[in-house]
């Protein structure tokens, strides 16, 4: 399988990063960053633009040198090997297809560039291009293919030359929202499909949870947690990931009292907010506390609330409907804090209208509180 | 359809009309008309003082002369040559403008290009005959480095001509192409050399197609130019320059023999508008868009 080398040993992941570190003048964009991804899996690394992921990605490509650490795929330590020797390929952020190519050519351009014959190459170009459901389009000019379409024959350019890992770099970006929902689960498919370990850069959170087995989320240049997607949404590790993953209700103040796991914190007028603490905090630390619309119980009246769960009461500012997404924001009523709470699906507060007083609780258990950073 | 639209649209078509006109009239008085006049010209023969009549004459002596078609078959030659050798030291500089210079170096290395055509094209043709005669500074270094025992005439060859001309073109190659290079998206260089492309495969199989018009512009500009180009030739190649416009000028100039002049004229019209053809063919462009490019 593997082009260039001698195979790698099984137990070795396809994909090695220990310690890389890559700076600009004296900007670090990478800062010691190690991580590895095992045979056939989905990685992602989710990070606000910025954070330091293109760079990263690019030094896995071979375009970048890191200034210290080591990149190995395959078992093999990449160090002075040139993009276009790497079992690397990669989808790019606009594609990249060649214009001056049908599509036919653009998937057999790196069969030719290793010297396939011309025949053999038209071969497993059409059949790579049947296996991504563009069958008979090699004729075609790339610009008479539609943005899903042009996506596939990225994809396949990059996949007939069987590499070890397939680097993907925002390709989603550039398609609109309704075909960006389509193409994620068209790219999830073809990767279990093609058993190939995929890494996958984006800033879209729900790209990252829809489609990784792992992800790695990425801030000023580090990891700042790297897990299962389930795991970056219940369990995230840092305030930065709290905040990055998923929707969240985020409540800064100071630590009132502690009571074994869980925390008080004072949100602003004396309202106290009650989370399990990420780490032991003590009396009088700056806090945030961060919890979930969805972990939020709305109420007509506090007895109506789940028992447990402590009540309290705001005024509702907007209602957005968003189908199975719809939230309602309100005001705390004390401390005026703005806070976003999923409706329920029941459609028992579809009725809500701004100014309205409403109920709300949740589980401490649910929230969660960091040390302010 | 109501009378104010029908106005507005005659209206639209005169102020059309008018900025049009200023081109329209260059191009009828100064174009179309002598080269009218000079087509009746050429198809003329002087049969007796102030007596003429149609003939094809002047063409037959033209191709039954061997020095005026030798002359015109190397006038294309030396061209063509010319206009490949400007190409090939346009493209790396093009590229480095295009490509590797940022903002400001990018725009001083364009100025460096444009600088030698401050001074007019006699001022430093004559230049060049300052530098290369054989009392001039070029052999006098050579003879100084020890390289030569005596100083050496290095005017009048044609390797001589084909320097001036490549100077004198330069410029016009590397616009157009730093234009086409501009326009190339890097992350199709990224991409090809990610899909194991490498350095030459690269320029044949994504720069050069994607340049191709500007390559083209660049080329039917400067074999134009070259072509068309008298003092170069006739001031660096000397006497023995034989360059087909000189031959055209000594008709018309030292014979008084208009008539072949003008017939030569056109044979010079047919023979870019040739090889224009023959380039566009060769290299499978359209000409509108290779004039885009210019």
């Amino acid at each position: 399988m593997s082009a260039a080398g001698t195979p790698a040993p099984d137990a070795a992941p396809d994909l090695e990063v220990r310690a890389v570190t890559r700076r600009f003048a004296a900007h670090v964009a990478v800062n010691a960053v190690s991580f590895s991804v095992p045979r056939g899996s989905f990685f992602s690394i989710l990070g606000p633009s910025g954070c330091g992921k293109t760079t990263l990605l690019r030094m896995i490509a071979g375009f970048i040198q890191p200034d210290a650490g080591t990149i190995a795929i395959g078992g093999r330590d990449m160090a002075r090997v040139p993009p276009n020797r790497r079992p690397v390929n990669m989808v790019f952020q606009h594609l990249a297809l060649f214009p001056m190519m049908s599509v036919g050519e653009n998937v057999a351009f790196g069969l030719a560039r290793r010297g396939v014959g011309r025949a053999e190459r038209q071969k497993r170009a059409a059949a790579m291009l049947e296996r991504v459901g563009l069958a008979g389009a090699a004729a075609k000019r790339t610009d008479e293919l539609s943005g899903g379409q042009r996506q596939r024959v990225a994809i396949a350019r990059s996949m007939v030359l069987e590499p070890t890992l397939l680097l993907l770099d925002e390709p989603l970006g550039a398609l609109d929202l309704k075909l960006r929902e389509h193409m994620k689960v068209e790219l999830k498919q073809l990767q279990s499909a093609f058993g190939t370990t995929f890494v996958y850069i984006t800033h879209d959170q729900s790209e990252a949870l829809v489609l990784s087995d792992r992800v790695g989320v990425m801030s000023q240049g580090h990891f700042e947690q790297l897990g299962t997607p389930q795991e970056l949404y219940y369990a995230p590790a840092t305030a930065f990931v709290a905040g990055f993953v998923g929707a969240n209700n985020r409540l800064s103040g100071t630590v009132r009292t502690v009571e074994g796991g869980l925390i008080d914190i004072d949100a602003g007028e004396g309202w106290k907010v009650r989370v399990r603490a990420h780490a032991p905090l003590t009396v009088g630390a700056a806090a945030q506390a961060f919890i979930r619309p969805e972990a939020i119980t709305l109420a007509r009246t506090p007895a109506e609330l789940p028992p447990g769960q402590s009540a309290h009461s705001g005024e509702v500012t907007d209602m957005l409907f968003d189908g199975a997404n719809s939230a309602v924001l309100l005001r705390e009523a004390q401390s005026r804090r703005e806070l976003r709470i999923a409706l329920p699906q029941t459609g028992a507060f579809a009725d809500l209208r701004p100014g309205a007083r409403i109920c709300f609780g949740f589980d401490p258990e649910r929230g969660i509180g960091f040390a302010a950073t | 359809m109501s009378d104010a639209a029908a106005g507005g649209r005659w209206s639209r078509r005169l102020v059309l009309a008018l900025l049009l006109a200023p081109a329209l009239l260059w191009l009828l008085t100064l174009i179309i008309l002598p080269h009218a006049d000079l087509a009746v010209l050429s198809f003329r023969e002087r049969v007796a003082p102030r007596e003429y009549a149609p003939s094809l004459a002047q063409y037959r002596t033209f191709f039954g002369e061997p020095l005026y078609w030798h002359v015109f078959v190397r006038t294309a030659f030396m061209s063509a040559i010319a206009t490949l050798v400007t190409l090939l030291l346009a493209f790396p500089i093009a590229w480095i403008i295009a490509k590797l210079a940022r903002g400001r170096m990018s725009a001083l290395l364009f100025v460096v290009c444009l600088i030698p055509f401050w001074v007019s094209e006699t001022v430093r043709t004559l230049g060049w005959m300052i530098l290369l005669r054989e009392s001039g500074v070029l052999p006098a270094i050579l003879v100084h480095l020890g390289l030569t025992a005596q100083p050496v005439e290095l005017l009048y060859h044609d390797a001589t001509i084909l320097v001036g001309l490549v100077y004198t073109s330069l410029l016009f190659m590397v616009v157009p192409l730093v234009g086409s290079l501009e326009s190339l998206d890097n992350s199709l260089i990224e991409a090809a050399y990610d899909l194991g492309a490498k350095g030459w495969s690269i320029l044949r199989t994504i720069v050069i197609p994607h340049a191709a018009p500007g390559i083209t512009a660049g080329c039917i500009v400067v074999f134009m130019l070259t072509l068309g180009n008298y003092l170069t030739p006739t001031l660096l190649g000397g006497k023995n320059s034989l360059w087909f416009t000189e031959q055209i000028y000594t008709q018309f100039i030292t014979r008084f023999n208009w008539e072949q002049g003008a017939a030569f004229g056109f044979l010079l019209l047919a023979l870019s508008t040739a090889m224009v053809w023959l380039g566009l063919k060769l290299s499978g462009q359209r000409f509108s868009d290779v004039m885009r490019r210019v």
